[in-house]
């Protein structure tokens, strides 16, 4: 456990009895959950290395409730760990021992489609799918399809600007969200956006999406919804090794096509992925390639055409079209049992989220094997390779004494290497506690300054969801003095994470 | 006019600004200054701050100087078989830099997103004068808060963008236009409606107040061929289509609402099914145009600001006001009102990057908050 996250106030743990008495007075029954052994199930979300029960746990099911909740929280100085189905990858809603976490599990319901302007109305806790099942009668679809989307909510992707294998066509949430409705850390509502598009003013929806529950508290959102393509189609495609997969990916692109989805898995995933759902992978390529294509069936069967010819100019060595539906998802079986079936082969994995310009992929491949060998941890790979972000799953084992420490090391040395790259340290998993402490490797002092004073517009008292995302919390009242003069930093002693 | 050479000495001159109460105005070259209030700050030109950074046509990304003219920029992805998607467009010599910070976008928004959806990453100056980066130069990232999505859209008012990372996408190497005649504004939205919400992919949607309706249908060309051939089928309940060479100056009206007539001219966004009430509802003799399938109402019309404000806003939309004269713009704010708490916490949001109101020009309703708390 290397990454700290703030001491706890221990006038905050001394009034627990308290606080649960305020907020069962506002969420009466079962809403308030105190007892120390019935809070073992919250806490940890899908990072589950680390592990925090709350201070208690709060399950308003109303607007009213929530803003109830925030506005008593905030007047007693009391921080506030938003959740939703806790599912985050990178500890977003991991708990504090002297926070309230506040779940929006009771938000189930779908408020209003309206197809005629393609929206729908729903409240956080409503699943990603949820949206597409309730929709998909009339020929509808949610896009963004986080692998998660079976559990994970809206609410959750609206504050981690979740992505998913068709963003790179379809965008991630921040392209499908119209509007939100927001409960500011002071009990505040706010509506942003709405059922229209670009609205007047500064564009607060976009940078309240994804800024993973430390601005304000989701109580409903509106979506986008599309209509379902009329056809999709698979190619499996296996190269000898990543680099030829990664032109051919690039020549695809060049070429003006843009498929709905992209995945490339190199060998360790592709033989953990077989082994554990045997759909028929080949096990003699360095490299696999799942495209998929998706609108007309005119539309498919050209592109499919298409990328064939690219695959073998490309040095492809085996290829397959699905032929009907149960193909195309046997294709995809594999790549959506990746993480599992890694978990099958090693007792526990660190998945990491690094995006890279395309065109470096060689290069951190190559160096990846070469920390693997350092570190003696092996890693398994898996990637959004229309987009260039990168799932490397990297093997350890908890109940060997440091080889999480060990694991954590390598993973850090993977996102330092995107950063160096030219990439991000994140693509769609979020900052959350797992690459705080990474955040100067990506930006500047001073850019980070100006994102914390945009978190100080928002809750000045900093009490929503603190400890994530930024590696120092300054208090607001101190960044917004005017301190900085001709590029000289202030506290030059400080160290860099 | 302070013409800065490059970011260093554009950051300069900011922090001077701020240090001595100055306000100041961020130009391109002006091809929007008739937006807003009639003012007098100084003009900070970005005009000078030309160039392209970086260019790799298979990652999809392309780093731009804020300066550069945006016809340049098309012509340059033109020239690789690349657009930027969202369409943007504006007079001879808009800049890149002024085309996103005023939100531009054109037909093709409805489905593929506007200048917001396709800003990146940047490197700017903020009112405190110092410079930052925000967001990357890859096309999928979630690191640290959105700060593109807010700059993109703020008419310079946070600050000043000196470098934009753009998302570029394939242009489609086919484009029809069909169209239909003869449609009232119910028709032409119920035709529209039907268009977008079918599997025919349709990119664009719009209709003109000749009763004209316009889908544009892009792609491969086998793709472009099957929906040709599947649209009138989908409409049969709507109207006849028929393929219309030449069609640009058609779109032209309909994303840009110039050709409208009359002196003023407003850009009502709203849910498009309320767009045929909002049009029934304008007095005789307004002109008007529909894109977005009806998402955004183009208008000329000499009401009164407050009864095309209210319609709007009874529609469950919101009316900016793009072009009038000057003595108009002077009393009418160019934003639609927001409610108070958003208003608010824009105003906080202003302030943590523009804490002494540099950028506070007057041109907007909501500037003078700003000139409240630095007072």
């Amino acid at each position: 456990m290397t990454i700290a996250m703030p001491v706890p106030d221990a006038d905050v743990l001394a009034k627990r009895e308290r606080i649960a008495r305020a907020l069962r007075a506002i969420v009466p029954g079962e809403g308030v959950i105190d007892a120390p052994e019935a809070l073992r199930p919250w806490e940890s979300d899908g990072l589950t290395a680390y592990r925090q029960p709350p201070l208690l746990v709060v399950l308003p099911e109303t607007t009213a409730q929530v803003s109830a909740v925030l506005k008593w929280c905030h007047a007693e100085g009391v921080k506030v760990v938003p959740r939703g189905a806790g599912t985050s990858l990178s500890g977003g809603a991991l708990p504090l021992a002297d926070a309230v976490l506040l779940g929006l599990g009771k938000f189930k319901r779908v408020l209003e489609i309206d197809y005629e302007d393609r929206v729908a109305v729903v409240q956080p806790g409503v699943t990603n799918l949820a949206i597409t099942q309730a929709v998909e009668g009339r020929g509808f679809y949610y896009a963004p399809d986080p692998s998660s989307q079976i559990a994970c909510t809206i609410g959750g992707n609206v504050a981690e600007n979740s992505g998913g294998v068709h963003c790179l066509k379809y965008g991630l949430t921040t392209n499908n969200v119209l509007g939100v409705e927001i409960v500011m850390m002071d009990g505040e509502v706010v509506r942003l956006g709405g059922r229209h598009l670009d609205p007047c003013g500064l564009d607060l929806l976009g940078v309240v999406v994804g800024s993973e529950g430390l601005l304000g508290v989701v109580t409903e959102v509106t979506v986008r919804i599309l209509p379902k393509p009329e056809t999709a189609r698979a190619v499996l495609v296996g190269f000898p090794d990543a680099e030829q997969a990664g032109a051919c990916v690039a020549q695809v692109i060049a070429e003006g096509i843009i498929p709905a989805g992209m995945e490339m898995m190199d060998r360790p995933a592709i033989h953990a992925a077989e082994a554990f759902v045997q759909v028929g992978y080949p096990l003699d390529v360095g490299a696999l390639l799942i495209v998929e294509v998706d609108g007309p069936a005119a539309e498919c069967d050209f592109l499919i055409g298409e990328i064939a010819r690219i695959a073998s100019a490309n040095g492809a060595v085996t290829l397959r079209v699905s032929e009907n539906e149960a193909e195309r998802m046997a294709f995809w079986a594999g790549r959506k049992a990746a993480f599992p079936a890694v978990g099958r082969i090693s007792p526990d994995y660190l998945c990491m989220d690094g995006t890279i310009p395309r065109r470096r992929l060689p290069d951190v491949l190559r160096r990846m094997e070469e920390l693997s060998e350092e570190y003696g941890l092996r890693v398994a790979n898996v990637f959004h390779a229309g987009d260039g972000n990168l799932h490397p799953l990297i093997l350890y084992d908890a109940n060997v004494p440091g080889e999480l420490d060990k694991a954590e090391a390598f993973g850090a040395d993977i996102l330092r290497l995107c950063v160096a790259v030219g990439g991000v340290l994140t693509g769609e998993h979020g900052v959350g506690i797992e690459k705080r402490d990474l955040m100067p490797e990506m930006f500047s002092e001073a850019d980070l300054r100006q994102q914390q004073r945009v978190k100080c517009a928002f809750d000045p008292e900093l009490l929503l969801n603190p400890g994530k995302v930024f590696p120092v919390l300054h208090r607001c009242a101190e960044l917004g003095r005017m301190h900085v003069h001709h590029g000289a930093l202030p506290h030059p002693e400080l160290p860099r994470f | 006019m302070l013409e800065p050479r490059d970011t260093a000495d554009l950051a300069g001159i900011i922090a001077d600004a701020a240090a001595s109460g100055r306000k100041l105005e961020l130009r391109g070259h002006g091809t929007k200054a008739d937006f807003g209030a009639p003012r007098e700050a100084e003009v900070v030109s970005l005009a000078g701050l030309t160039g392209v950074v970086d260019y790799d046509p298979a990652e999809l990304v392309l780093t731009v100087r804020a300066g550069t003219p945006l016809a340049e920029v098309q012509s340059l992805v033109a020239g690789e078989g690349q657009m930027l998607a969202f369409e943007p467009w504006g007079d001879a010599g808009a800049t890149i830099g002024g085309t996103v910070a005023a939100g531009v976008a054109g037909s093709r928004r409805v489905t593929a997103g506007s200048a917001r959806d396709h800003l990146l990453g940047l490197t700017a100056v903020s009112g405190r004068g110092e410079v930052f980066v925000a967001g990357a130069k890859v096309v999928k990232n979630v690191t640290g808060y959105d700060l593109p999505k807010l700059m993109a859209g703020s008419w310079g008012r946070l600050g000043a963008m000196t470098e934009l990372t753009l998302k570029v996408l394939p242009a489609p190497r086919e484009v029809v236009t069909l169209a239909a005649r003869g449609l009232d504004p119910a028709a032409a939205h119920a035709a529209m409606a039907c268009a977008l919400g079918s599997n025919a992919e349709v990119s664009a949607a719009a209709a003109l107040a000749d009763g004209t309706v316009l889908l544009r249908v892009a792609g491969f060309a086998p793709s472009v061929a099957a929906r040709c051939a599947a649209l009138p089928g989908l409409l049969a309940g709507h109207c006849a289509l028929e393929r219309v060479e030449d069609a640009a100056p058609l779109w032209q009206r309909a994303m840009t609402g110039a050709g409208l007539k009359g002196a003023v001219r407003w850009d009502v966004h709203l849910p498009p099914r309320a767009a045929p009430a909002l049009i029934a509802a304008l007095p005789a003799g307004a002109d008007w145009a529909m894109d977005w399938g009806g998402g955004r109402v183009w208008i000329c019309t000499d009401a009164e600001d407050d009864t095309v404000r209210a319609l709007a806003a009874g529609l469950g939309g919101e009316a900016r006001l793009i072009a009038a004269p000057a003595a108009m713009r002077a009393q009418v704010p160019a934003f639609h009102p927001r409610a108070r708490g958003v208003l608010a916490l824009e105003a906080r949001v202003r302030r943590a990057f523009d804490p002494k109101g540099v950028f506070a020009t007057g041109r907007f309703a909501e500037d003078a908050d700003a000139d409240a708390v630095s007072a």
